[in-house]
């Protein structure tokens, strides 16, 4: 089904700018809840996406797919949080360069 | 109708639920309670032995087969054939055994009771002793070889345990006795591989291990179903059946041999069966000379003397060392078919017999003396075997187990003695003070634990040590060298009487149980050389006459130096007697090995004895024993064997006669003499034969043992492992390095990872917008 109005470029390079961005957040930040946030513009971006591309071929099953996507994020980052109390907890810190037990 | 013979299995269940009674509840029970539920155990199966003995006379002897509740089908493949039950075997030469286990058993128990006391493993003792009995009746119930293997490999077991009982002895003593207990079990090995070998040829050429099939039920329990007689099967319940004749080991090899010409099939040969049977007796014999201590796998019994004396009563001179005699017996189809291993038989046996006998006379240890005499006179059992009186050979089998149960127990009630005067002298630390505090020790080994505590804690408290700590005295004093004796006749008047007999009864005085039976073995080698022509036998009948004389002269020298002359140190001056627990047993040993020779006197006597009947335990073994040969009494050689014993304990008196017999350097007076001297020495020194057998086999074995662990297993097979662990370590250690910790790498890794796999799958894509263009 074509769709009038803003056409599907533009969607697809928001979504394009915006997971590029979250994968720079996650790249340089060294707050965990910085990078956190990065990982959820990701998911987002991807999400983005795939509604634009559901309206774009008239398939709810691109949308269907993002509930799913939510759903998930939201149980990450209920476990993700906790870990990040727990950390800080230990650490007193959330810095994620401090965090390098596992260094061979 | 009850029918007696099915109480069989209860022999071997009797002794190993006293056994289990003993092991859980032994801590709990006493000493008292532990020592009467063991004596119970292998008292009330000698009372089943004599019933059964009752019930064969009854049944005109014949042989009854039976299968207990449990256990019925032991080994068996169907698609092989192969079918080996777990049977008993009741005939007359089965329960002969079986009396001798249970009945001088029985009286060993007893007297366990008193000679363990206080020992700290005291339950265990009897744990043991009951296990052993049931592996013995085992052994001599069976009615096929290899239930009668697990007999020999238990009784095996046992011995070990036993031998090595005082493992925990300081001053390296308990390093003596477990070494002791390891050289039994590893000689024993070796003659158990023979053994094995044996069984192996005997399934391979009879395709069986029975003795004999089970046939028709004559005879059997009420409400059982029963057997199809062709194929010979039967119910799980205790049944009694007759046996086929002819069917089994024994029977087809008589049948062959009578036919002859029967080949046995190797792999693509055919080798005569008279081959095969000299080799499988063959084999049979060196398990003989492992288990009956034979040369040569004779060293390891000597040793065992490190064990209890009960335990070298039961198992080292009355019981498992018969085993190998048994064995033969049992077998005799076998060795009669064989005359070739016979003849080596017989050699074995009037070897060992010299051979023993020459180095009893120069041991120190009562008990090896002892010991040595135990493997000369088995010597006289297997050399008697070997001429094919079989019947001989028991009856000497069983009034050695009179004569040297009894031998060994009066022996330990001497080491107890002694041991308690050596006690009371170092308690008291002064002789003076001796003549008063004497009379408190008689009653030191009472059942009744409580009032011999309260004795002891009035006189003298501090003596109330277990026997078994005995050795951490400072200095070691050696309560088993008849240097430390001499005297103890009037220290201790009832061992000297019952050692007396049972000395008379060993060196064959008239009437004495050993007279008969030793000079039915001389007659029957005389016989066989005269009368058969057999080489071997001439030679066999001067070795044993030899060893006839060795043993009234170590025998005599032993009375002499243990019992008669003046104490010779202040131990044996304060020797006691030991408790009645302990004497009575020894007592009714006496008694039976002052007239055990009753059992089979020669028929020559016939006219004299009246309403007695001579060669009783021949006419009752023939009915199982299929060789029984025709020994005919020899007034001449008999007096010529009494002549012997007698000149020999004469000439020991005359050597060992004064009232300390021995040098002033403490040695024996045979030493003072040049010509009598090297003859000493070398005896002393037992022939060399633990050295000979250190060079030749156990030096070597343990270089070989060294070079296998230490140049091959560590040098070429650990280093092989440790250089390939080292290898993945050292590649591991370089890859670590890519572990960074940090999340940054990680990602960005993955992103690497993830660019690459999306232009790897875009890259076709790429190129037609590429072309296209």
């Amino acid at each position: 089904m074509p769709t009038p109005g803003i056409p599907i470029e533009y969607f697809v390079v928001l979504s394009a700018v915006l997971f590029v961005m979250g994968v720079l957040g996650v790249l340089v930040r060294r707050n965990a809840i910085m990078i956190f946030m990065s990982v959820e513009l990701m998911l987002n971006a991807a999400n983005l996406a795939l509604v634009a591309f559901s309206r774009q071929w008239g398939d709810v099953g691109g949308q269907l797919f993002v509930f799913f996507v939510m759903t998930v994020a939201a149980a990450e980052v209920a476990v993700g949080l906790a870990l990040i109390v727990a950390i800080f907890k230990a650490k007193k810190s959330i810095d994620i360069d401090e965090l390098i037990s596992m260094q061979g | 109708m009850f029918n007696f013979a099915t109480l069989v299995p209860w022999m071997v269940f009797l002794p190993l639920i006293g056994m289990g009674i003993n092991l859980v509840y032994g801590k709990r029970l006493g000493e008292r309670n532990v020592g009467l539920i063991a004596s119970a155990a292998v008292g009330i199966p000698f009372l089943i032995a004599v019933g059964l003995g009752m019930w064969l006379a009854q049944n005109n002897f014949a042989a009854a087969l039976i299968n207990p509740p449990i256990l019925d089908g032991w080994i068996s493949i169907p698609s092989a054939a192969l079918e080996i039950p777990w049977q008993f075997r009741v005939d007359t030469l089965s329960v002969t055994m079986m009396l001798v286990i249970t009945g001088v058993g029985f009286l060993i128990h007893v007297y366990s009771i008193g000679y363990m006391h206080g020992d700290a493993r005291y339950p265990r003792f009897f744990v043991y002793l009951n296990l052993f009995v049931a592996f013995m009746l085992i052994l001599v119930s069976a009615n096929n070889f290899l239930m009668m293997f697990v007999g020999w490999e238990g009784v095996g077991l046992c011995s070990f345990l036993l031998i090595g009982f005082w493992f925990d002895r300081k001053k390296g003593e308990g390093w003596r006795n477990s070494n002791a207990a390891r050289k039994a079990f590893i000689v024993n090995r070796v003659g158990d591989f023979g053994f094995m070998l044996a069984i192996f040829l005997t399934f391979w050429t009879f395709g069986t291990l029975d003795y004999s099939k089970p046939g028709e039920a004559a005879l059997r329990a009420p409400d059982t179903t029963i057997t199809d007689s062709v194929s010979g099967q039967i119910t799980t319940s205790a049944v009694v059946v007759k046996p086929i004749p002819g069917v089994g080991v024994f029977g087809m090899a008589q049948q062959w041999l009578n036919e002859g010409g029967h080949k046995v099939r190797f792999g693509s040969w055919d080798v005569s069966f008279t081959v095969v049977l000299t080799l499988i007796t063959l084999f049979m014999l060196l398990g003989v000379t492992g288990k009956s201590a034979q040369l040569p796998l004779m060293t390891w019994l000597p040793d065992a003397m490190a064990g209890p004396t009960p335990v070298s009563a039961l198992i080292h001179a009355a019981t498992m060392v018969t085993a190998g005699i048994y064995l033969i017996t049992r077998s005799n189809v076998f060795f009669h078919g064989s005359p070739f291993t016979s003849g080596v038989v017989t050699l074995v046996g009037a070897l060992t017999a010299a051979y023993a006998g020459f180095i009893a006379i120069g041991q120190w240890d009562i008990k090896k003396v002892l010991a040595y005499s135990t493997v000369s006179q088995l010597g006289f059992m297997v050399a008697a075997a070997g001429v094919g009186a079989y019947t001989v050979a028991f009856f000497h089998l069983v009034t050695h187990a009179f004569f040297k149960g009894l031998l060994f127990l009066s022996a330990g009630s001497v080491i107890h003695g002694v041991e308690h005067g050596n006690h009371a002298v170092s308690a008291h630390g002064d002789v003076g003070a001796h003549g008063s505090t004497h009379s408190t020790h008689d009653d030191h080994f009472t059942l009744d634990e409580s009032t011999d505590v309260a004795a002891h804690g009035s006189t003298h408290g501090a003596t109330n040590t277990p026997i078994a700590e005995e050795a951490d005295h400072e200095a070691p004093f050696d309560a088993q060298d008849m240097r430390n004796m001499g005297g103890l006749r009037t220290k201790m008047p009832t061992t000297f009487w019952v050692y007396l007999i049972g000395t008379l009864a060993l060196a064959g005085i008239f009437p004495f149980a050993g007279f008969w039976s030793k000079d039915d073995i001389l007659a029957a080698t005389f016989q066989a050389a005269l009368g058969d022509g057999q080489i071997v036998a001439y030679l066999a009948f001067g070795l044993l006459l030899l060893a006839a004389f060795f043993t009234a002269f170590y025998m005599w020298r032993q009375i002499r130096l243990v019992f008669l002359g003046k104490p010779r140190t202040v131990a044996a001056d304060h020797a006691v007697e030991s408790a009645p627990v302990m004497l009575w047993p020894l007592i009714i040993l006496a008694a039976l090995a002052a007239v055990g020779g009753a059992l089979n006197l020669p028929t020559a006597f016939e006219s004299v004895l009246g309403g007695f009947k001579p060669e009783i335990l021949s006419n009752w073994l023939a009915h199982s024993v299929t060789f029984v040969p025709e020994v005919s009494f020899n007034i001449v050689l008999a007096i010529t064997a009494l002549g012997v014993a007698v000149g020999a304990i004469l000439i020991a008196n005359y050597v060992y006669g004064r009232a300390n017999p021995l040098t002033k350097k403490g040695d024996d007076p045979l030493m003072a003499r040049t010509e009598t001297r090297r003859i000493f020495e070398l005896s002393n020194a037992k022939l060399f034969h633990d050295e000979i057998y250190d060079v030749t086999v156990v030096q070597p074995f343990i270089r070989a043992s060294d070079t296998l662990a230490g140049p091959i297993d560590r040098g070429i097979i650990d280093r092989g492992f440790l250089g390939i662990g080292g290898l993945v370590r050292g590649i591991a250690y370089r890859l670590r390095g890519l572990q960074t910790g940090y999340v940054r790498t990680y990602t960005v890794t993955m992103l690497v990872g993830v660019l690459i796999v999306l232009f790897v799958i875009l890259y076709p894509l790429l190129r037609q917008l590429a072309g296209g263009q």
